[in-house]
């Protein structure tokens, strides 16, 4: 079998992989590349533990294939993190208990990114509904629905005091 | 001032404070390491399973030349090749790892590959040629028990004279009803890596719930002892049960390849095969027969309870006792007989999940009070308190435990007024009279559940805490985790205990080398038996390092006293990591195991009587749903739910399994539905095909409290109380609720569990009453 050499950026470094035609991203993202934030629940985009940005898009990574990505820009659950300072949706799925044995997490975290990129005002019914392609078997979802929430609150405000200070400096 | 005061001398992260699941900041990483992200090892082996097509087959021919043809494939193993015993049954031993010849479930493991990778091993795992000589397949209970093919014997628990007092009764009813079984749907699946080690030792990272049973069941299988085994889990993703008994098999196919191979091997299930190789909750058939009085008390009570147990006894024994033990719920009766039969079927053995056979107990006992209530017309809730367990008398359960903490009334009260349920199903009333087609219903119910193994020499727990010369502290003990926060709770005990903030201690992997012997982590007692164990252990160095500062400084003991990360002794102070620096220097030991037993349970499994459960759990919870009778869709609009922690070690995580249980518990009575072929073939074996819970099917509202006046009589740790199942019993309130908009104050809808759109469509259609 002949690999497939693959470069593309991930959480903003630029990244090179060689693949099997057969591979997944999710396989590529684990094994290639060590990143085991994603997680495979279920392998046939049922569950959401997968999900990552591509191109800025949710998509569970278990249906794209590695040799996919050329030239493209994937963002996962590592990247979400400035440095030690934690996104405003972690800090809250932290502080709103929003995460039991955690294997949803990850993907919760980047669909919900996805969802406040588009909509950064939603109601929580919006949430639900946005997040329904996520299974979470632990919490419930009360708990993550509220922490998004708030991150939805965090963010706009972090917004505005940006723009504040543009329009100041 | 002295607030803030007195906050600074409190440790951080001590007993009933909210802290975060010790893990969650590397869940929202996703640095958290579950068994399939650790890094592998050189020369890892991928395995895969080749798994039965039939469900009851004598096996003619396995022909694995073209599985061993196949590209990457490096070893092929069938049940010949097992040096061992050929079983990963836990307390029978009637469950083989690989099938020696019969199958006797369509999934069942034939042998296994090991290639280089795992697509290789799921490639090559198809391509067995198999000829089987099919056998007759029992595939339902009832068909089972006409045949009397049963995993174990029946059992019966009888008390007064059920047939003279329903006979005697003003009013009879009969009937039969079914409740579905469930898979785990855990999001992590099953997982195991082997890793050989010198002198053919094992070592073994399992997602278990049950370490210890891994490490005797694997070491059995290579023909070894305990002693070269070792099994290790840090952390599972979800367990709720099916991570108990099942991960042996897992981990015994792993260590099986390892052994032969002389190389790490990883068994990792997808998911589809995990349905249909590992066990599920049981669904049942249950008969009942009540006399009771024009107020719907009832005299007397008859369940005959099928059980779906499938192949092998695995947990069955346990599993159905408790559905006897539960089949009360809150209720008194005075004449009871109840039956039980743990049939054989051949379908894959079913197992534990969350409440353990308890909630179809409950749900058999829910639906006769329901039933009787649509009899008489009067409305449930008033012939639930009717039946309700007293204080003082009406007391005494059908296995003659005396109910010593009963709250039912307390929390039943108040639930019912903070949810306005009075005036709620007036309204409803009024809602239904003018719409035809949408329905709207309400149901209160209760749940008691009784905490302790009902196999009382399982109620036992060890512990090891190390405090180290820089004063940190590693903590183990023999519960596992599972998201479920033991592992928080259990480290805010031992922080509480040795007066330090939490962070200075060090949370490690259940491990069957540092705690041994240790039973599952189940049965809701992870906090209540490995929280007392450890804080066995944190006392017995607290008091050596009281004894060894008085002798050192020259006081009485009495003047040693423990503030936040310090020791006060006389005016002077010491911080803790000082002391710890001293006595190591004045050779005082600065380990300790602890070890804990439960108190006052004894029971006498052949009578069925004595006092199994060390306490019981309570709660209440009210469902609201509007149900369109034309679909037979019904959402939840509503719930309230108010249930019983006792004084919670960590109220964030405690509302955590209330909530997911609840959520967990709707999804099994609403939504999810497991289907056979009439091959008996799982047809329902992926989130596809089979509905778990997901956001949207929230209720919009959902209110949930803890009881404030909580705490347990008994001396638990803390004084709180268990929560890990209790709480998944409270959405039978949702299944009364979507029964009662059908009803609609008429009638007894001919809906069972799970009621799916299709089956409400049925019932609102007139199925007819079963
Ligand atoms: S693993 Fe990709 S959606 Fe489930
Ligand atoms: S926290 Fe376990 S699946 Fe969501």
């Amino acid at each position: 079998m002949k690999g497939i050499a693959v470069s593309t950026t991930v959480n903003g470094d630029a990244v090179e992989f060689v693949c099997d035609a057969r591979e997944t991203l999710l396989d590529v993202l684990r094994n290639h590349l060590g990143l085991t934030g994603a997680k495979e629940g279920c392998g046939t985009g049922d569950c959401g533990a997968c999900s990552v940005l591509l191109d800025g898009q949710l998509v569970c990574s278990c249906l794209v294939l590695g040799a996919e990505v050329e030239g493209r820009e994937i963002e996962t659950v590592e990247g979400m993190a400035d440095g030690d300072r934690l996104h405003p949706l972690q800090k809250r799925f932290l502080e709103h208990a929003a995460l039991q044995c955690g294997v949803c997490t990850p993907g919760f975290l980047v669909a919900a990114k996805a969802l406040l990129e588009r909509n950064s005002n939603p109601s929580e019914s919006e949430i639900r509904y946005a997040l329904a392609g996520n299974l979470c078997r632990c919490t419930g979802y009360d708990k993550i629905v509220h922490a998004v929430h708030a991150a939805a609150g965090d963010l706009r405000r972090q917004q505005k005091a940006r723009k504040k200070r543009k329009a100041a400096g | 001032m002295a607030a803030a005061d007195t906050d600074r001398r409190r440790i951080r992260g001590g007993v009933g404070e909210a802290v975060p699941h010790d893990s969650a900041h590397l869940h929202v990483a996703g640095e958290a390491t579950y068994t399939d992200d650790i890094i592998e090892p050189r020369g890892l082996l991928h395995l895969a399973v080749g798994m039965s097509s039939k469900a009851h087959a004598r096996v003619r021919r396995l022909d694995l030349d073209a599985v061993r043809a196949s590209p990457g494939v490096v070893d092929v193993m069938t049940a010949a090749d097992i040096p061992g015993e050929n079983n990963c049954g836990p307390v029978v031993h009637d469950d083989p790892i690989l099938a020696p010849g019969l199958v006797e479930y369509a999934g069942q493991a034939l042998f296994a590959v090991a290639a280089r990778t795992y697509e290789q091993a799921r490639r090559a795992a198809r391509l067995a040629v198999v000829e089987y000589e099919e056998l007759e397949a029992v595939l339902d209970p009832l068909t089972a028990l006409a045949k009397g093919s049963f995993v174990l014997p029946s059992e019966t628990l009888a008390r007064g004279d059920s047939r003279a007092a329903i006979d005697a009764a003003p009013r009879r009813l009969a009937g039969r009803t079914r409740v579905g079984g469930q898979d785990h749907f855990y999001l992590e699946g099953q997982v195991a890596m082997a890793v050989p080690r010198e002198g053919g030792d094992l070592y073994v990272h399992s997602s278990t719930q049950h370490p210890g049973e891994v490490q005797l069941l694997v070491a059995r299988a290579i023909g070894r002892e305990a002693k070269d085994v070792v099994v290790e889990c840090r952390r599972m993703g979800g367990g709720f049960g099916g991570k108990e008994s099942q991960p042996a098999l897992i981990a015994c196919i792993a260590a099986l390849m390892a052994q032969r191979s002389g190389l790490p091997c990883k068994l990792r299930l997808d998911r589809d095969d995990d349905m249909l190789m590992t066990g599920k909750r049981h669904d049942f058939v249950i008969d009942y027969e009540v006399g009771f009085d024009d107020t719907g008390r009832i005299e007397g009570i008859e369940f005959m309870f099928a059980a779906r147990c499938g192949m092998s006894a695995d947990l069955s024994g346990a599993i159905n006792d408790r559905t006897m033990f539960h089949c009360d719920n809150a209720y008194y009766l005075p004449n009871v007989t109840i039956v039980s039969h743990r049939c054989k079927t051949n379908t894959v053995s079913n197992t534990a999940f969350r409440g353990f056979g308890g909630p179809q107990g409950m749900y058999a006992i829910e639906y006769v009070i329901d039933e009787i209530a649509r009899t008489l017309g009067r409305d449930p809730l008033d012939v639930r308190r009717r039946n309700f367990y007293g204080t003082g008398e009406r007391d005494v359960t059908p296995y003659l435990q005396k109910l010593e903490d009963n709250v039912l009334d307390e929390i039943v009260d108040e639930l019912a007024t903070t949810a306005d349920y009075a005036a709620r199903r007036e309204e409803i009333r009024l809602y239904n009279a003018s719409s035809p087609v949408l329905k709207r219903g309400i149901a209160l119910t209760p749940v008691k559940f009784g905490i302790s193994f009902t196999a009382t020499h399982l109620n036992q727990a060890g512990a090891l805490v190390n405090v180290y010369t820089d004063g940190t502290v590693h903590l183990n003990h023999g519960g596992t985790e599972m998201g479920q926060g033991l592992f928080t709770k259990v480290a805010q005990v031992v922080a509480e205990e040795l007066s330090i903030d939490l962070d200075r201690i060090k949370i490690t992997a259940s491990d069957t080398s540092k705690v041994p012997n240790a039973s599952a982590t189940a049965a809701s007692a992870g906090s209540d038996l490995n929280g007392k164990a450890a804080q066995a252990a944190a006392r017995k160095i607290r008091k050596r390092l009281v004894r060894f500062a008085a002798r050192h400084f020259g006081v009485a003991r009495d003047d040693v006293r423990f503030e936040r990360n310090r020791l006060r002794v006389n005016g002077q102070l010491i911080p803790w990591e000082e002391l710890v620096r001293l006595a190591w220097f004045n050779r005082v030991a600065l380990s300790a195991t602890g070890y804990y037993r439960t108190p006052r349970i004894n029971y006498d499994r052949k009578t069925f009587s004595g006092r199994p459960f060390f306490y019981f759990a309570y709660g209440a919870a009210v469902s609201e749903v509007i149900v369109d009778t034309l679909t037979g869709e019904h959402r939840l609009l509503r719930v309230d739910i108010l249930h019983d922690c006792g004084a919670s070690l960590n109220p964030a995580i405690d509302l955590g399994q209330v909530e997911g249980g609840f959520v967990q518990g709707a999804g099994w009575l609403t939504s999810e539905e497991l289907c056979w072929s009439e091959r008996g073939e799982l047809t329902t074996h992926a989130p596809s095909t089979y509905k778990i819970p997901t956001s949207s099917d929230l209720a919009p509202d959902f209110r949930v409290r803890m009881l404030e006046s909580g705490r347990n009589r008994e001396k638990t740790i803390y004084r709180s109380k268990a929560v890990g199942e209790p709480p998944l019993m409270l959405a039978l309130s949702v299944f009364h609720a979507i029964r009662d908009a059908l009803s609609d104050g008429r009638g007894r809808p001919a809906l069972h569990a799970p009621a799916t759109p299709e089956a409400v469509l049925l019932a609102a259609t007139g199925g007819g009453h079963d």
